[in-house]
């Protein structure tokens, strides 16, 4: 399923950046006394936590923890594998 | 506790050129070595973990586990979804598609169905870190085949992101293991 050229950028922005986020919670989990890391990994999620609000006041829900009008946003397509990313094909 | 997200944590695509790939990806959808293994695995593993690193990074790769599940799961749907009957059996998939229409089932190459007799969690951290990282390893050694045996771009490019997670989940489990053992040995008095 195709979607919006901006809003699939900013979503994939997002996914990099949680990857991110998540490959330096596994790192400081068996190295939380590492400063530079965990400096990192804050500033990733400020800059996630930014762009997730973003992305949801724009779009659409990222999670079911917001306000909708009605009918209930959550349901609205596309679910995630539903979507092409256009990488070069589907 | 768990929320789900409305994204995936890889933008997994398929060129759809290779639609045999589809069977062969059940392998790390519902066999011994998939995704759904390792999660299940590390979840079920973490209540007895001793200290705070082993509990979290058990809780931590269990949970991203379960995305890799989902972008095998969206890897297979998107080869077969449309496809029709005759298409399937082409693909090798007509045993698939009498039992399991176009459902993504967790079973392995070869149809036998996921069990919990795949995984083990026997309370010694230092047997269940190591079960993990053999897991891991296992889990690299079948994307390294899977990768080898298609020409499908998107399915390879996808692979090869999942493919490096093991080594860092490898990696990860070998320094928990580490600290387990010194937390072992901390606690000998001569």
């Amino acid at each position: 399923m195709k979607i919006d050229r901006e809003r699939l950028e900013m979503l994939k922005e997002i996914m990099a950046l949680d990857f991110s986020s998540i490959e330096l919670n596994l790192y400081l989990d068996t190295h939380p006394m590492d400063q530079r890391a965990l400096a990192v990994h804050n500033d990733y999620g400020m800059k996630l936590k930014k762009l997730k609000e973003e992305y949801e006041e724009k779009y659409a829900f990222l999670t079911h923890e917001n306000v909708s009008d009605c009918p209930w946003e959550w349901i609205e397509e596309p679910w995630p594998w539903e979507i092409d990313y256009e990488m070069g094909g589907r | 506790m768990w929320i789900y997200e409305k994204k995936l944590q890889f933008p997994a695509w398929v060129e759809g050129n290779d639609l045999r790939i589809a069977k062969g990806l059940f392998a790390q959808y519902g066999g011994p070595d998939s995704e759904l293994s390792a999660g299940v695995r590390y979840l079920t593993q973490k209540y007895t973990m001793p200290l705070n690193e082993g509990k979290a990074i058990l809780t931590d790769i269990g949970t991203e586990e379960m995305a890799h599940w989902e972008i095998i799961g969206t890897l297979i749907y998107k080869l077969t979804d449309g496809l029709d009957p005759e298409e399937l059996k082409k693909a090798g998939l007509d045993a698939h598609y009498i039992q399991h229409g176009h459902d993504v089932y967790p079973h392995d190459a070869a149809g036998v169905p996921w069990t919990a007799a795949y995984i083990q969690a026997i309370e010694d951290p230092v047997t269940n870190l190591s079960e993990d990282m053999g897991a891991e390893q296992k889990a690299r050694t079948t994307y390294e085949h899977l990768i080898s045996l298609t020409t499908d771009r998107g399915v390879i490019e996808t692979l090869s992101f999942l493919r490096e997670r093991e080594v860092v989940h490898f990696q990860r489990f070998g320094e928990t293991l580490r600290l387990v053992q010194e937390w072992k040995d901390s606690k000998k008095f001569y």
